[in-house]
């Protein structure tokens, strides 16, 4: 009885949590550095960025189609609700990821330079796009949908707010920043001290607008803060978060070009991880939780002991494919 | 129904409309995986260097549509969410398991080595290399299993019960996953995707053997393709009927519109074969109907007095639309046959040592190059129009699946994806055709990340 009404929820909760948090780890990168050739429009240095990404984006896109089959199948009324009620910035996301993983495979080929830009444009576009439909997606799910419990019952639009908008803001400067130390890491020369500065710009960004994102979250959602109340909690966690800001600011301009990268996914893990303790027991807050969103024990079973054994391959010949492209990144054949 | 709730009509053509995009894409990312497995294979053991031309020839081709094919799934993913809300969570816990097993063992598997593959040929070496390939063609097929057993389960249910709130509870994933439908299923489109695909590669072949007939490149993926026209298009003919015999037994009204079988003959004289006639809805028969008697006993009964039921003995609206189930599945029949002769021809000409030289075969092979995913997609068209007015069977009707979403935002996505959809898919088809129509070289250049095609201007 235990098992079924509490724990397999729970754990079906975390698989999910962990498929949304290596997609955002993982694409937040590359859609980081689509983002990131608005700043950097040399036909050169793009062409570096690309060929940084080309290998894995697809890799990466696969943990979103992850998190959506987890979502159908394990809490299928949240997913009809949520999908429901973000008609606009959903769509808005998938049309955008074609975009740009279509520029991004075509603009090699193309016949021009000319038409190379208008494909790196349309991959700027759909990469920014995309994650600034996410950050929405976030926002309106923080702020709360009105549902029956099975159907979502508002009118298409109660999605957008102010507070929405602004986690599509602060997405956005996330995103770039896990992009700019990516190329920190995988670049050498001016592309390299190019993206260490403007990592150093979009912390400072992105530190101040997701601040500023958690903290409107408890206003426009109450219950999200009342967890905090428990102080000691809640100051490991700034604190953890304080020391991973400090590491990221002294070690930017150090030799371990990959510290960075690392230091900001480390703040990201931890700030996706006071997140999800904000939002338990809830999966739609303020109201609609885990147990009762959740599939029956007979279908949360048979996929969280697929996940069980499967997962662990998935990443390491995830992390393999990586591996075979390590290193500096070089371009047109220089080694 | 339609006229009712045009929200309701926008959806469905939403949903018909990517995944008649996507299902192209898909077979022929299946179709073209395992043909590079084979190619990779061949020139592992030959150590000839034109397989491995034409494994680096097509391997361009399969990362043109590997991208746009990933890309137009995700969008499938979210339209249960969008669009058919309220399917997804009344059988959401039966079909969602299925498609998150997909990603699991299929696209994971496909993504997480298709870098290598298309990319890595230089880092990994031959060996390491030729596993990625055999991973993402397993991959495809795996992906193919996965979803075609949603697909089937939502044609045939099984292994469910019915909560008191109308949810549907799984009871028994053996049941669920090999529903009875799904066999059939599985093999008819795992054959189509192949011939398909063989039909793309013949007709390349043909191309350049038109222009070049000593082209060696052109000459083996010609003859490749044909074995496989020549073995598959009658193994898909038999494979088909008994698809059609298991679609008879459980969705009986669907063979009936099929066949354009409105009224039950009279004992003893059997299902006539209908050649032609345009279904009326209302009044409930066929207009200018062309019939050969005694034949359609013989294909859906293997006997010649044999009858089915008709389609008046089912209550108006729990009928398919007829006219289109009726001609898609005409325009698959026809096009499988065509492609029977092909390859029937194409071993005739092989014995006479005429393969190669017979330009009136190269000319039809060019022809016929789209053929497989034109019959494919009438093949679906019969599979899935058939099944209404039902999203799963005979329990959940169309009508009670959808989402409360407007007509306006139903209709601007439909709007939005059709634009990014033909523009996204109009480019890729230009590409192809301009990868398509330079032969295939000796030294054939590898989609090497590293190496930028020399600027043009």
């Amino acid at each position: 009885m235990f098992l079924s009404d509490s724990l397999l929820p729970l754990l079906a909760a975390g698989a999910l949590a962990f498929s949304v948090l290596t997609y955002v780890i993982l694409d937040g990168t590359d859609l980081g550095v689509g983002i990131l050739f608005m700043a950097n429009p040399g036909d050169d240095e793009r062409h570096v960025m690309a060929i940084s990404i080309l290998p894995i984006w697809d890799g990466n896109e696969t943990w979103l189609v992850l998190g959506g089959g987890g979502l159908i199948a394990m809490f299928p009324a949240v997913y009809s609700i949520f999908f429901t009620a973000t008609y606009i910035p959903l769509f808005v996301m998938l049309l955008a990821l074609i975009f740009r993983g279509v520029a991004l495979e075509y603009r090699d080929g193309a016949s021009s330079a000319r038409r190379r830009r208008l494909y790196d444009l349309a991959f700027i576009a759909g990469s920014t796009l995309a994650t600034f439909a996410q950050g929405v997606l976030a926002g309106a799910l923080l702020q709360g949908i009105p549902h029956d419990g099975s159907q979502y019952s508002g009118n298409g639009w109660d999605w957008l707010s102010g507070f929405s908008l602004f986690c599509g803001l602060a997405l956005v400067a996330g995103y770039a920043l896990l992009g700019a130390c990516w190329l920190v890491w995988r670049t050498e020369g001016e592309l390299q001290a190019k993206a260490r500065r403007q990592a150093r710009w979009l912390g400072l960004m992105t530190l101040l607008l997701a601040g500023a994102a958690i903290y409107w979250s408890g206003l426009v959602q109450p219950v999200l803060w009342e967890r905090w109340g428990d102080l000691p909690l809640l100051t490991a966690w700034l604190g953890l978060l304080a020391l991973l800001a400090l590491g990221f600011w002294k070690w930017l301009d150090s030799r371990h070009d990959f510290l960075p990268l690392f230091m900001v996914l480390g703040a990201v893990v931890v700030a996706f991880a006071g997140l999800l303790a904000s939002l338990h027991p809830t999966i739609i807050p303020p109201s609609l939780t885990l147990a009762e969103g959740a599939s029956p024990a007979s279908s949360l079973g048979f996929m969280l002991i697929g996940f069980a054994v499967l997962i662990p391959f998935t990443l390491a010949y995830s992390t393999y494919g990586f591996w075979v492209f390590r290193g500096k990144v070089h371009p047109r054949g220089e080694g | 129904m339609d006229v009712d709730d045009p929200a309701l009509l926008v959806a469905r053509i939403q949903f018909g409309l990517t995944i008649s995009f996507h299902i192209v894409l898909a077979a022929f990312s299946i179709g073209l995986a395992n043909f590079l497995m084979v190619l990779e294979g061949l020139w592992l053991r030959t150590r000839d260097e034109l397989y491995l031309d034409l494994y680096k020839f097509w391997l361009k081709i399969f990362a043109l549509n590997v991208t746009v094919g990933v890309v137009s799934g995700i969008v499938m993913e979210f339209e249960f969410g969008t669009n058919w809300g309220r399917l997804s969570t009344l059988a959401g816990s039966v079909i969602g398991p299925l498609m998150f097993y997909e990603v699991l063992v299929a696209f994971f598997l496909e993504a997480g080595f298709l870098g290598i593959m298309l990319f890595g040929m230089r880092k990994v070496g031959p060996k390491l290399h030729f596993f990625t390939t055999c991973m993402v063609a397993l991959g495809s097929l795996f992906s193919a299993f996965w979803i075609l057993s949603a697909n089937s389960w939502m044609h045939t249910p099984a292994g469910f019960v019915i909560g008191s709130d109308g949810r549907f509870e799984a009871q028994d994933w053996l049941a669920i996953i090999f529903n009875p439908s799904f066999p059939y299923r599985f093999t008819h489109m795992t054959i189509a995707a192949f011939l398909a695909t063989a039909l793309m590669v013949a007709a390349t072949g043909a191309w350049h053997l038109l222009r070049d007939k000593s082209n060696r490149g052109a000459r083996v993926m010609f003859s490749m393709a044909l074995w496989v026209v020549a073995v598959l298009a009658p193994l898909q003919i038999l494979v088909g009927d008994l698809h059609g015999e298991n679609t008879l037994e459980h969705q009986p009204q669907k063979v009936a519109a099929m066949e354009g079988a409105w009224d039950r003959p009279p004992p003893g004289a059997g299902e006539p074969m209908r050649l032609f006639a345009i279904p009326d809805m209302q009044e409930r028969r066929n207009h200018f109907e062309l019939a050969i008697p005694h034949v359609g006993s013989l294909y859906l009964r293997h006997n010649l007095s044999g009858t089915i039921k008709s389609l008046n003995e089912f209550p108006p609206e729990d009928i398919p639309p007829v006219p289109i189930v009726f001609f898609a599945f005409r325009i698959m029949v026809g096009l499988g046959l065509l492609m029977a002769v092909l390859g029937a021809a194409s071993v005739v000409l092989r014995r006479r040592g005429r393969l190669y030289d017979a330009r009136w075969l190269q000319r039809i092979s060019v022809w016929m190059a789209p053929a497989g995913f034109i019959a494919m997609l009438c093949g679906w068209v019969v599979t899935e129009v058939g099944r209404q007015p039902f999203t799963v069977y005979g329990l959940l009707r169309t009508a009670d699946s959808r989402s409360p979403v407007s007509l306006s935002f139903v209709t601007t996505s439909t709007l939005s994806i059709l634009a990014v959809y033909l523009l996204v898919f109009g480019l890729g088809l230009a590409y192809l055709l301009r990868a398509l129509r330079r032969p295939p070289e000796q030294g054939e250049r590898e989609p090497e990340p590293g190496l930028r095609s020399p600027p043009v201007d």
